[in-house]
Protein backbone atom coordinates (compact mmCIF):
# COMPACT_ATOMS: atom_id res chain seq x y z
CA UNK A 1 0.00 0.00 0.00
CA UNK A 2 3.04 2.12 1.12
CA UNK A 3 4.24 1.87 -2.99
CA UNK A 4 1.20 3.07 -4.44
CA UNK A 5 0.31 5.87 -2.22
CA UNK A 6 2.79 8.64 -0.56
CA UNK A 7 2.97 9.15 3.16
CA UNK A 8 -0.19 11.23 3.95
CA UNK A 9 1.37 14.29 6.17
CA UNK A 10 -2.00 16.18 6.59
CA UNK A 11 -3.37 13.45 8.49
CA UNK A 12 -0.14 13.87 10.96
CA UNK A 13 -0.58 17.35 10.71
CA UNK A 14 -4.44 17.75 11.58
CA UNK A 15 -4.11 14.91 14.40
CA UNK A 16 -0.46 16.16 16.05
CA UNK A 17 -2.11 19.28 18.15
CA UNK A 18 -4.85 17.60 19.55
CA UNK A 19 -2.84 14.64 20.63
CA UNK A 20 0.14 16.31 21.82
CA UNK A 21 -1.85 18.98 24.35
CA UNK A 22 -4.20 16.12 25.51
CA UNK A 23 -1.25 13.53 25.74
CA UNK A 24 1.40 16.29 27.09
CA UNK A 25 -1.45 18.33 29.72
CA UNK A 26 -3.33 15.00 30.74
CA UNK A 27 -2.61 11.48 30.08
CA UNK A 28 1.10 11.88 31.03
CA UNK A 29 0.22 14.09 34.37
CA UNK A 30 -2.24 11.44 34.90
CA UNK A 31 0.04 8.52 35.08
CA UNK A 32 2.78 10.98 37.12
CA UNK A 33 0.52 11.02 39.70
CA UNK A 34 -0.15 7.38 39.55
CA UNK A 35 3.65 7.12 39.82
CA UNK A 36 4.04 9.59 42.54
CA UNK A 37 1.98 7.76 45.04
CA UNK A 38 4.59 5.30 45.14
CA UNK A 39 7.24 7.42 46.27
CA UNK A 40 7.32 9.43 49.70
CA UNK A 41 9.78 12.53 50.28
CA UNK A 42 12.21 12.25 53.48
CA UNK A 43 13.97 15.87 53.85
CA UNK A 44 13.35 16.50 50.57
CA UNK A 45 14.35 13.85 49.02
CA UNK A 46 12.51 11.57 46.97
CA UNK A 47 12.47 7.69 47.64
CA UNK A 48 10.60 4.88 46.12
CA UNK A 49 8.07 3.63 48.69
CA UNK A 50 5.88 0.84 46.96
CA UNK A 51 2.81 1.19 48.26
CA UNK A 52 3.75 2.41 51.40
CA UNK A 53 1.63 5.32 51.02
CA UNK A 54 -1.51 3.36 50.55
CA UNK A 55 -0.75 1.55 53.59
CA UNK A 56 -0.64 4.46 55.77
CA UNK A 57 -3.62 5.86 53.94
CA UNK A 58 -5.66 2.55 54.68
CA UNK A 59 -3.59 1.31 57.48
CA UNK A 60 -3.10 4.27 59.85
CA UNK A 61 -5.82 5.29 61.74
CA UNK A 62 -5.74 8.51 61.70
CA UNK A 63 -5.79 8.61 57.57
CA UNK A 64 -7.96 5.84 57.34
CA UNK A 65 -10.95 7.32 59.29
CA UNK A 66 -10.65 10.29 57.03
CA UNK A 67 -9.92 8.19 54.08
CA UNK A 68 -13.29 6.07 54.64
CA UNK A 69 -15.33 9.18 56.58
CA UNK A 70 -14.87 10.83 52.80
CA UNK A 71 -15.90 7.75 50.51
CA UNK A 72 -19.02 7.37 52.95
CA UNK A 73 -20.06 10.85 52.63
CA UNK A 74 -19.17 10.78 49.20
CA UNK A 75 -21.10 7.38 48.53
CA UNK A 76 -24.06 9.22 50.17
CA UNK A 77 -23.88 12.26 48.06
CA UNK A 78 -24.03 9.64 45.29
CA UNK A 79 -27.13 8.10 46.60
CA UNK A 80 -28.49 11.39 46.98
CA UNK A 81 -28.30 12.05 43.64
CA UNK A 82 -29.57 8.81 42.00
CA UNK A 83 -32.33 8.75 44.11
CA UNK A 84 -33.35 12.29 43.60
CA UNK A 85 -31.79 13.90 40.41
CA UNK A 86 -32.44 11.39 38.11
CA UNK A 87 -35.71 10.71 39.05
CA UNK A 88 -37.10 14.18 38.63
CA UNK A 89 -35.35 14.73 36.00
CA UNK A 90 -37.27 11.98 34.29
CA UNK A 91 -40.16 13.02 35.46
CA UNK A 92 -39.87 16.89 34.10
CA UNK A 93 -38.67 15.13 30.67
CA UNK A 94 -41.90 13.14 30.68
CA UNK A 95 -44.05 15.71 31.19
CA UNK A 96 -41.66 18.26 28.60
CA UNK A 97 -41.58 15.53 25.62
CA UNK A 98 -45.55 15.27 25.20
CA UNK A 99 -45.87 17.34 21.97
CA UNK A 100 -49.35 19.19 22.74
CA UNK A 101 -47.39 21.26 25.94
CA UNK A 102 -47.24 24.61 25.34
CA UNK A 103 -44.56 26.58 26.48
CA UNK A 104 -42.28 23.72 26.82
CA UNK A 105 -38.93 25.77 25.37
CA UNK A 106 -39.44 28.57 28.20
CA UNK A 107 -39.72 25.75 31.13
CA UNK A 108 -36.81 23.74 29.62
CA UNK A 109 -35.12 26.83 29.09
CA UNK A 110 -35.84 28.03 32.58
CA UNK A 111 -34.93 24.50 34.68
CA UNK A 112 -31.80 24.71 33.01
CA UNK A 113 -30.51 28.39 34.57
CA UNK A 114 -28.96 27.08 37.24
CA UNK A 115 -26.76 24.40 35.89
CA UNK A 116 -24.90 27.57 34.29
CA UNK A 117 -24.31 29.23 37.65
CA UNK A 118 -20.45 28.58 38.81
CA UNK A 119 -20.29 26.36 42.03
CA UNK A 120 -19.21 29.48 43.91
CA UNK A 121 -21.99 31.34 43.39
CA UNK A 122 -24.49 28.51 44.22
CA UNK A 123 -23.00 27.69 47.57
CA UNK A 124 -23.08 31.13 48.39
CA UNK A 125 -26.54 31.51 47.29
CA UNK A 126 -27.95 28.56 49.00
CA UNK A 127 -25.91 29.76 52.00
CA UNK A 128 -27.55 33.36 52.37
CA UNK A 129 -31.15 31.24 51.77
CA UNK A 130 -30.75 29.14 54.37
CA UNK A 131 -29.11 31.47 56.67
CA UNK A 132 -30.82 31.60 60.29
CA UNK A 133 -29.95 35.00 60.11
CA UNK A 134 -31.33 36.10 57.10
CA UNK A 135 -34.60 34.42 57.68
CA UNK A 136 -36.00 33.54 53.76
CA UNK A 137 -36.06 29.74 54.90
CA UNK A 138 -37.76 30.07 57.53
CA UNK A 139 -40.33 32.40 57.06
CA UNK A 140 -41.52 30.40 53.98
CA UNK A 141 -41.58 27.55 56.17
CA UNK A 142 -43.62 29.64 58.42
CA UNK A 143 -45.77 31.04 55.90
CA UNK A 144 -46.71 26.91 55.10
CA UNK A 145 -47.09 26.67 58.74
CA UNK A 146 -43.96 24.48 58.98
CA UNK A 147 -41.58 26.54 61.38
CA UNK A 148 -41.14 24.37 63.41
CA UNK A 149 -39.31 22.05 60.69
CA UNK A 150 -36.15 24.62 60.66
CA UNK A 151 -32.77 23.65 61.65
CA UNK A 152 -29.27 25.31 60.42
CA UNK A 153 -29.21 22.52 57.79
CA UNK A 154 -25.84 23.52 57.09
CA UNK A 155 -24.45 23.73 60.45
CA UNK A 156 -25.66 20.56 61.73
CA UNK A 157 -23.72 17.04 61.16
CA UNK A 158 -26.36 15.06 60.72
CA UNK A 159 -28.31 17.41 58.11
CA UNK A 160 -25.29 19.21 56.24
CA UNK A 161 -24.31 16.55 53.52
CA UNK A 162 -27.41 15.94 52.82
CA UNK A 163 -28.54 19.66 52.30
CA UNK A 164 -25.60 19.86 50.35
CA UNK A 165 -26.09 16.84 47.78
CA UNK A 166 -29.76 18.67 47.65
CA UNK A 167 -28.64 21.95 46.43
CA UNK A 168 -25.95 19.86 44.08
CA UNK A 169 -29.35 18.39 42.66
CA UNK A 170 -31.15 21.73 42.39
CA UNK A 171 -28.36 22.61 40.60
CA UNK A 172 -27.95 19.65 37.88
CA UNK A 173 -30.93 18.55 37.56
CA UNK A 174 -31.32 20.42 34.17
CA UNK A 175 -28.85 17.74 32.78
CA UNK A 176 -30.36 14.45 33.04
CA UNK A 177 -33.72 16.33 32.31
CA UNK A 178 -32.44 17.52 28.53
CA UNK A 179 -30.64 13.63 27.92
CA UNK A 180 -33.86 12.12 28.88
CA UNK A 181 -35.66 14.55 26.98
CA UNK A 182 -33.62 14.36 23.65
CA UNK A 183 -33.88 10.38 24.13
CA UNK A 184 -37.87 10.92 24.40
CA UNK A 185 -37.85 13.18 21.66
CA UNK A 186 -36.10 10.00 19.47
CA UNK A 187 -38.62 7.57 19.99
CA UNK A 188 -40.74 7.45 16.67
CA UNK A 189 -44.07 8.23 16.26
CA UNK A 190 -45.38 4.57 14.71
CA UNK A 191 -44.22 3.05 18.19
CA UNK A 192 -46.30 5.48 20.45
CA UNK A 193 -49.04 5.29 17.65
CA UNK A 194 -48.81 0.99 17.80
CA UNK A 195 -49.33 1.67 21.14
CA UNK A 196 -52.06 3.64 21.75
CA UNK A 197 -53.74 1.47 19.04
CA UNK A 198 -53.33 -1.29 21.34
CA UNK A 199 -54.91 0.86 24.34
CA UNK A 200 -51.39 1.72 26.03
CA UNK A 201 -52.38 5.65 26.70
CA UNK A 202 -50.87 8.03 29.75
CA UNK A 203 -49.13 6.84 32.80
CA UNK A 204 -48.93 2.96 31.48
CA UNK A 205 -47.43 4.25 28.18
CA UNK A 206 -44.59 5.81 29.55
CA UNK A 207 -43.74 2.56 31.65
CA UNK A 208 -44.35 -0.33 28.84
CA UNK A 209 -43.35 1.66 26.13
CA UNK A 210 -41.40 4.90 27.02
CA UNK A 211 -39.33 4.20 29.50
CA UNK A 212 -37.59 0.44 28.11
CA UNK A 213 -37.01 2.58 25.50
CA UNK A 214 -34.66 5.37 27.26
CA UNK A 215 -32.70 2.51 29.52
CA UNK A 216 -29.54 3.28 27.70
CA UNK A 217 -30.22 7.29 28.42
CA UNK A 218 -30.27 6.17 32.25
CA UNK A 219 -27.34 4.18 31.94
CA UNK A 220 -25.26 7.52 30.61
CA UNK A 221 -27.14 9.50 33.07
CA UNK A 222 -26.07 7.57 36.03
CA UNK A 223 -22.17 7.11 35.08
CA UNK A 224 -22.09 10.52 34.08
CA UNK A 225 -23.15 11.60 38.00
CA UNK A 226 -21.20 8.50 39.41
CA UNK A 227 -18.56 10.41 37.48
CA UNK A 228 -19.48 13.85 38.49
CA UNK A 229 -20.08 12.92 41.94
CA UNK A 230 -16.80 11.07 42.85
CA UNK A 231 -14.76 13.86 41.47
CA UNK A 232 -16.43 17.00 42.80
CA UNK A 233 -14.94 19.49 45.16
CA UNK A 234 -15.92 23.35 44.33
CA UNK A 235 -19.47 23.17 45.97
CA UNK A 236 -18.34 21.98 49.27
CA UNK A 237 -15.36 24.09 49.36
CA UNK A 238 -17.59 27.14 48.35
CA UNK A 239 -20.04 26.66 51.03
CA UNK A 240 -18.24 24.99 53.91
CA UNK A 241 -14.57 25.41 53.09
CA UNK A 242 -11.44 23.47 52.78
CA UNK A 243 -12.38 21.79 56.22
CA UNK A 244 -15.63 20.90 55.19
CA UNK A 245 -17.66 21.20 58.15
CA UNK A 246 -18.94 20.70 60.51
CA UNK A 247 -16.62 18.31 62.10
CA UNK A 248 -15.82 16.70 58.72
CA UNK A 249 -19.07 15.60 58.07
CA UNK A 250 -19.62 16.88 54.38
CA UNK A 251 -15.85 16.04 53.81
CA UNK A 252 -15.88 14.16 50.33
CA UNK A 253 -12.68 12.92 48.35
CA UNK A 254 -12.11 15.79 46.34
CA UNK A 255 -11.99 18.08 49.55
CA UNK A 256 -9.96 15.38 51.47
CA UNK A 257 -7.45 15.42 48.11
CA UNK A 258 -7.50 19.27 48.13
CA UNK A 259 -6.58 19.67 51.92
CA UNK A 260 -3.75 16.31 51.73
CA UNK A 261 -2.15 18.34 49.03
CA UNK A 262 -2.29 21.67 50.08
CA UNK A 263 -1.99 21.50 53.79
CA UNK A 264 -4.36 23.26 56.12
CA UNK A 265 -3.65 24.75 59.64
CA UNK A 266 -0.85 23.13 60.91
CA UNK A 267 -0.48 20.33 58.78
CA UNK A 268 1.77 20.77 55.95
CA UNK A 269 0.85 19.33 52.28
CA UNK A 270 2.27 16.06 51.01
CA UNK A 271 2.13 15.86 47.48
CA UNK A 272 2.71 11.79 47.65
CA UNK A 273 -0.32 11.04 50.12
CA UNK A 274 -2.72 13.47 47.46
CA UNK A 275 -0.92 11.39 44.50
CA UNK A 276 -1.79 8.19 46.20
CA UNK A 277 -5.11 10.01 47.25
CA UNK A 278 -6.00 11.03 43.62
CA UNK A 279 -4.54 7.29 42.52
CA UNK A 280 -7.20 5.93 44.86
CA UNK A 281 -10.18 8.04 43.35
CA UNK A 282 -8.84 6.78 40.06
CA UNK A 283 -9.29 3.54 40.74
CA UNK A 284 -12.86 4.33 42.05
CA UNK A 285 -13.97 6.05 38.72
CA UNK A 286 -12.50 3.49 36.86
CA UNK A 287 -14.33 0.89 38.37
CA UNK A 288 -17.62 2.63 38.16
CA UNK A 289 -17.08 3.14 34.45
CA UNK A 290 -15.97 -0.66 33.60
CA UNK A 291 -19.02 -1.59 35.80
CA UNK A 292 -20.97 0.68 33.60
CA UNK A 293 -19.65 -0.87 30.13
CA UNK A 294 -19.22 -4.05 30.75
CA UNK A 295 -21.47 -5.46 33.12
CA UNK A 296 -25.08 -2.73 32.86
CA UNK A 297 -24.12 -1.34 28.96
CA UNK A 298 -23.64 -4.79 27.22
CA UNK A 299 -26.88 -5.64 28.86
CA UNK A 300 -29.29 -2.71 28.08
CA UNK A 301 -30.78 -3.81 24.66
CA UNK A 302 -30.53 -0.96 21.67
CA UNK A 303 -33.33 -0.51 19.97
CA UNK A 304 -32.76 0.57 16.56
CA UNK A 305 -35.36 2.69 14.78
CA UNK B 1 -57.88 7.43 23.29
CA UNK B 2 -57.11 10.62 22.37
CA UNK B 3 -59.34 11.54 25.41
CA UNK B 4 -56.94 10.63 28.16
CA UNK B 5 -53.95 11.80 26.40
CA UNK B 6 -55.70 15.35 25.92
CA UNK B 7 -57.67 16.11 28.75
CA UNK B 8 -57.62 19.24 30.27
CA UNK B 9 -57.21 17.76 33.67
CA UNK B 10 -53.84 16.20 32.67
CA UNK B 11 -52.74 19.40 31.07
CA UNK B 12 -53.34 21.49 34.22
CA UNK B 13 -51.85 18.73 35.97
CA UNK B 14 -48.42 18.75 33.91
CA UNK B 15 -48.08 22.47 34.12
CA UNK B 16 -49.12 22.34 37.72
CA UNK B 17 -45.62 20.23 37.67
CA UNK B 18 -43.92 22.52 35.44
CA UNK B 19 -44.16 25.86 37.41
CA UNK B 20 -43.69 24.17 40.45
CA UNK B 21 -40.34 23.31 39.48
CA UNK B 22 -39.33 26.34 37.68
CA UNK B 23 -40.18 28.28 40.93
CA UNK B 24 -38.25 25.97 42.87
CA UNK B 25 -35.16 26.79 40.15
CA UNK B 26 -35.60 30.39 39.56
CA UNK B 27 -36.79 31.84 43.47
CA UNK B 28 -32.94 31.45 44.99
CA UNK B 29 -31.83 33.63 41.94
CA UNK B 30 -34.31 36.34 42.10
CA UNK B 31 -34.29 36.30 46.02
CA UNK B 32 -30.40 37.19 45.60
CA UNK B 33 -30.73 39.52 42.94
CA UNK B 34 -33.38 41.69 44.19
CA UNK B 35 -32.10 41.84 47.38
CA UNK B 36 -28.63 43.56 45.85
CA UNK B 37 -30.44 46.38 45.16
CA UNK B 38 -31.68 47.30 48.50
CA UNK B 39 -30.54 48.83 51.69
CA UNK B 40 -29.01 46.73 54.43
CA UNK B 41 -32.37 47.92 56.90
CA UNK B 42 -34.46 46.45 54.10
CA UNK B 43 -32.43 43.17 53.10
CA UNK B 44 -33.52 41.97 56.54
CA UNK B 45 -36.59 43.76 57.29
CA UNK B 46 -38.26 42.17 54.09
CA UNK B 47 -36.48 40.10 51.85
CA UNK B 48 -39.03 38.70 49.94
CA UNK B 49 -40.09 42.44 49.02
CA UNK B 50 -38.86 44.54 45.54
CA UNK B 51 -36.89 47.12 46.10
CA UNK B 52 -38.83 50.43 46.20
CA UNK B 53 -37.89 54.09 45.96
CA UNK B 54 -37.25 53.90 49.74
CA UNK B 55 -35.65 50.71 49.70
CA UNK B 56 -33.28 51.15 46.94
CA UNK B 57 -29.27 51.30 47.93
CA UNK B 58 -26.10 50.87 45.40
CA UNK B 59 -23.92 50.89 48.40
CA UNK B 60 -23.33 46.99 47.38
CA UNK B 61 -22.06 47.50 44.04
CA UNK B 62 -20.35 50.18 44.99
CA UNK B 63 -18.31 48.43 47.85
CA UNK B 64 -17.47 45.61 44.89
CA UNK B 65 -16.37 47.74 42.50
CA UNK B 66 -14.28 50.12 45.15
CA UNK B 67 -13.16 46.58 46.73
CA UNK B 68 -12.57 43.75 44.35
CA UNK B 69 -10.32 44.33 41.17
CA UNK B 70 -13.53 42.75 39.21
CA UNK B 71 -12.77 44.40 35.89
CA UNK B 72 -9.35 42.77 35.72
CA UNK B 73 -11.49 39.31 37.28
CA UNK B 74 -13.55 39.69 33.97
CA UNK B 75 -10.51 40.23 31.94
CA UNK B 76 -8.79 37.24 33.30
CA UNK B 77 -11.74 35.17 32.90
CA UNK B 78 -12.13 36.32 29.25
CA UNK B 79 -9.14 35.47 28.24
CA UNK B 80 -9.00 32.33 29.32
CA UNK B 81 -12.34 31.13 28.47
CA UNK B 82 -11.67 32.76 24.80
CA UNK B 83 -8.32 31.15 24.53
CA UNK B 84 -8.95 27.89 25.69
CA UNK B 85 -12.28 27.81 23.15
CA UNK B 86 -10.35 28.83 20.49
CA UNK B 87 -7.92 26.18 21.06
CA UNK B 88 -10.51 23.31 21.52
CA UNK B 89 -12.03 24.08 18.38
CA UNK B 90 -9.42 24.85 16.33
CA UNK B 91 -7.26 21.51 17.56
CA UNK B 92 -10.49 19.55 18.24
CA UNK B 93 -12.01 20.37 14.55
CA UNK B 94 -8.70 19.40 13.21
CA UNK B 95 -8.39 15.85 14.46
CA UNK B 96 -12.19 15.30 14.22
CA UNK B 97 -11.91 15.52 10.64
CA UNK B 98 -8.75 13.62 10.57
CA UNK B 99 -10.91 10.97 12.52
CA UNK B 100 -13.92 11.24 10.35
CA UNK B 101 -12.30 11.52 6.91
CA UNK B 102 -9.63 9.08 6.54
CA UNK B 103 -8.95 5.71 6.94
CA UNK B 104 -5.82 4.73 8.74
CA UNK B 105 -3.41 2.66 10.43
CA UNK B 106 -4.47 3.36 14.23
CA UNK B 107 -7.53 5.64 13.66
CA UNK B 108 -9.79 3.50 16.11
CA UNK B 109 -7.19 3.78 18.96
CA UNK B 110 -6.48 7.10 18.36
CA UNK B 111 -10.36 7.80 18.13
CA UNK B 112 -10.41 5.86 21.64
CA UNK B 113 -7.40 7.02 23.18
CA UNK B 114 -8.62 10.61 22.99
CA UNK B 115 -11.99 9.19 24.20
CA UNK B 116 -10.70 8.41 27.98
CA UNK B 117 -10.48 12.21 28.62
CA UNK B 118 -14.63 11.99 28.59
CA UNK B 119 -14.74 9.60 31.29
CA UNK B 120 -11.47 10.25 33.37
CA UNK B 121 -11.12 13.60 35.09
CA UNK B 122 -8.46 15.62 34.32
CA UNK B 123 -8.48 16.43 38.04
CA UNK B 124 -6.99 13.62 38.89
CA UNK B 125 -3.59 14.58 37.79
CA UNK B 126 -3.30 18.10 39.51
CA UNK B 127 -0.56 17.22 41.79
CA UNK B 128 1.66 16.47 38.82
CA UNK B 129 0.04 19.23 36.63
CA UNK B 130 1.53 21.20 39.11
CA UNK B 131 4.63 20.08 39.34
CA UNK B 132 4.75 20.42 35.39
CA UNK B 133 3.73 23.87 35.49
CA UNK B 134 5.94 24.91 37.99
CA UNK B 135 8.89 23.35 36.41
CA UNK B 136 8.41 25.26 32.76
CA UNK B 137 7.69 28.40 35.23
CA UNK B 138 3.98 28.85 34.04
CA UNK B 139 2.48 28.86 37.58
CA UNK B 140 0.55 32.20 37.90
CA UNK B 141 0.13 32.74 34.40
CA UNK B 142 -2.81 32.45 32.41
CA UNK B 143 -1.17 30.45 30.12
CA UNK B 144 -0.93 27.23 32.46
CA UNK B 145 -4.99 27.55 32.65
CA UNK B 146 -5.92 27.74 28.72
CA UNK B 147 -3.12 24.62 28.39
CA UNK B 148 -5.22 22.88 31.48
CA UNK B 149 -8.51 23.65 29.61
CA UNK B 150 -7.84 23.12 26.19
CA UNK B 151 -6.87 19.34 27.13
CA UNK B 152 -9.95 19.08 29.39
CA UNK B 153 -12.04 20.28 26.39
CA UNK B 154 -10.68 18.70 23.46
CA UNK B 155 -11.98 14.95 24.22
CA UNK B 156 -15.62 15.75 23.96
CA UNK B 157 -14.77 18.40 21.41
CA UNK B 158 -13.29 15.71 18.99
CA UNK B 159 -16.32 13.05 19.90
CA UNK B 160 -18.94 15.71 19.05
CA UNK B 161 -17.34 16.98 16.20
CA UNK B 162 -16.60 13.88 14.24
CA UNK B 163 -20.39 12.64 14.86
CA UNK B 164 -20.88 15.92 12.61
CA UNK B 165 -18.18 15.80 10.24
CA UNK B 166 -18.99 12.48 9.05
CA UNK B 167 -22.62 14.16 7.97
CA UNK B 168 -20.88 16.04 5.66
CA UNK B 169 -21.19 15.09 2.06
CA UNK B 170 -18.15 13.26 0.06
CA UNK B 171 -19.54 14.63 -2.96
CA UNK B 172 -18.45 17.95 -1.70
CA UNK B 173 -15.05 16.95 -0.45
CA UNK B 174 -13.97 14.96 -4.48
CA UNK B 175 -15.35 18.09 -5.99
CA UNK B 176 -12.93 19.90 -4.24
CA UNK B 177 -10.18 17.57 -4.91
CA UNK B 178 -10.86 16.93 -8.23
CA UNK B 179 -10.33 20.92 -8.75
CA UNK B 180 -7.28 20.41 -6.82
CA UNK B 181 -7.62 22.07 -3.62
CA UNK B 182 -5.50 20.63 -0.85
CA UNK B 183 -6.55 18.53 2.00
CA UNK B 184 -5.90 21.96 4.05
CA UNK B 185 -7.57 23.74 1.93
CA UNK B 186 -10.75 21.32 1.56
CA UNK B 187 -10.71 21.28 6.04
CA UNK B 188 -10.49 25.48 6.52
CA UNK B 189 -12.80 26.50 3.27
CA UNK B 190 -15.41 23.46 2.77
CA UNK B 191 -16.03 21.42 6.16
CA UNK B 192 -15.18 23.84 9.00
CA UNK B 193 -18.27 26.49 7.26
CA UNK B 194 -20.31 23.43 7.09
CA UNK B 195 -20.01 22.39 10.56
CA UNK B 196 -20.44 25.81 11.75
CA UNK B 197 -23.46 25.17 13.93
CA UNK B 198 -21.99 21.98 15.57
CA UNK B 199 -18.52 24.42 16.52
CA UNK B 200 -21.22 26.59 18.52
CA UNK B 201 -22.58 23.85 20.36
CA UNK B 202 -19.09 22.74 21.46
CA UNK B 203 -18.38 26.49 22.35
CA UNK B 204 -21.40 26.50 24.47
CA UNK B 205 -20.64 23.13 26.20
CA UNK B 206 -16.81 23.80 26.28
CA UNK B 207 -17.31 27.46 27.94
CA UNK B 208 -19.48 26.85 31.15
CA UNK B 209 -17.66 24.35 33.38
CA UNK B 210 -14.20 26.84 32.22
CA UNK B 211 -15.36 29.69 32.97
CA UNK B 212 -17.38 28.36 36.43
CA UNK B 213 -14.26 26.26 37.57
CA UNK B 214 -12.67 26.84 40.96
CA UNK B 215 -10.25 24.06 40.71
CA UNK B 216 -7.11 25.19 38.52
CA UNK B 217 -7.40 29.12 38.83
CA UNK B 218 -7.21 27.94 43.01
CA UNK B 219 -4.27 25.83 42.32
CA UNK B 220 -2.21 26.83 38.89
CA UNK B 221 -3.27 30.40 38.81
CA UNK B 222 -4.02 32.27 42.31
CA UNK B 223 -2.06 35.33 42.35
CA UNK B 224 -3.97 38.65 42.28
CA UNK B 225 -3.13 39.33 38.85
CA UNK B 226 -4.20 36.02 37.49
CA UNK B 227 -7.40 35.57 39.16
CA UNK B 228 -10.33 34.86 37.21
CA UNK B 229 -13.78 36.13 37.96
CA UNK B 230 -14.84 32.69 39.75
CA UNK B 231 -12.28 32.48 42.20
CA UNK B 232 -12.23 36.24 42.88
CA UNK B 233 -15.76 36.43 43.71
CA UNK B 234 -15.18 33.29 45.89
CA UNK B 235 -11.87 35.23 47.42
CA UNK B 236 -14.09 37.96 47.52
CA UNK B 237 -17.06 37.03 49.47
CA UNK B 238 -15.33 34.82 52.10
CA UNK B 239 -13.57 38.38 52.95
CA UNK B 240 -16.78 40.14 53.19
CA UNK B 241 -18.92 37.78 54.74
CA UNK B 242 -20.69 39.95 57.13
CA UNK B 243 -21.55 42.70 54.93
CA UNK B 244 -24.25 41.40 53.17
CA UNK B 245 -24.92 44.15 51.05
CA UNK B 246 -21.45 43.66 49.22
CA UNK B 247 -21.73 39.84 48.77
CA UNK B 248 -25.56 40.18 47.21
CA UNK B 249 -23.87 42.31 44.92
CA UNK B 250 -21.03 40.36 44.15
CA UNK B 251 -23.07 37.50 43.41
CA UNK B 252 -25.68 39.42 41.37
CA UNK B 253 -22.32 40.71 39.19
CA UNK B 254 -21.49 36.79 38.26
CA UNK B 255 -24.73 35.51 37.52
CA UNK B 256 -25.87 38.27 35.46
CA UNK B 257 -23.10 37.73 32.17
CA UNK B 258 -23.59 34.29 32.55
CA UNK B 259 -27.31 34.55 32.80
CA UNK B 260 -27.16 37.16 29.73
CA UNK B 261 -24.93 34.66 27.29
CA UNK B 262 -27.12 31.71 28.07
CA UNK B 263 -30.14 33.54 26.97
CA UNK B 264 -28.89 34.40 23.91
CA UNK B 265 -26.95 30.74 23.25
CA UNK B 266 -29.62 28.37 24.77
CA UNK B 267 -31.09 27.13 21.31
CA UNK B 268 -27.56 26.57 20.52
CA UNK B 269 -27.20 24.47 23.78
CA UNK B 270 -30.30 22.57 23.98
CA UNK B 271 -30.04 21.61 19.86
CA UNK B 272 -26.52 20.71 21.28
CA UNK B 273 -27.63 18.59 23.94
CA UNK B 274 -30.15 17.18 22.32
CA UNK B 275 -28.37 16.28 19.37
CA UNK B 276 -25.49 14.46 21.01
CA UNK B 277 -27.61 12.48 23.38
CA UNK B 278 -29.61 11.25 19.73
CA UNK B 279 -26.40 9.45 18.52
Amino acid sequence: MSDRKPFRWHIVVFLAPAVLVYTAIMIIPLFATLNLSLFTTVDRVSQFNGLGNFRTLFGDPRWSASFWNALGNNTWFFIVHMLVQNPIGILLAAILSNPRLRGAAFYRTAIFIPTILSFVVVGFVWKLMLSPIWGVAPDLLNAVGLKSLFAPWLGKEEYALTTLALISVWQFVGIPMMLIYAALLSIPDEVIEAAEMDGITGASQFWKIKLPLILPSIGIISILTFVGNFNAFDLIYSAQGALAGPNFATDILGTFLYRTFFGFQLQLGDQNMGAAIATAMFFIILIGVCIYLFAIQTRLRRYQF
Amino acid sequence: MSVSRHSPARSVAAHAVLLTYTLIALFPVFVIVINAFKSRKAIFAHPLALPNAETLDWVGFKTVLKQGDFFQYFLNSMTVTVGSLFFVLLFGAMAAFALSEYRFKGNTMVGLYLALGIMIPIRLGTVAILQLMVASGLVNTLTSLVLVYTAQGLPLAVFILSEFMRQVSDDLKNAGRIDGLSEYRIFFRLVLPLVRPAMATVAVFTMIPIWNDLWFPLILAPAESTKTITLGSQVFIGQFVTDWNAVLAALSLAILPVLVLYLIFSRQLIRGITAGAVK
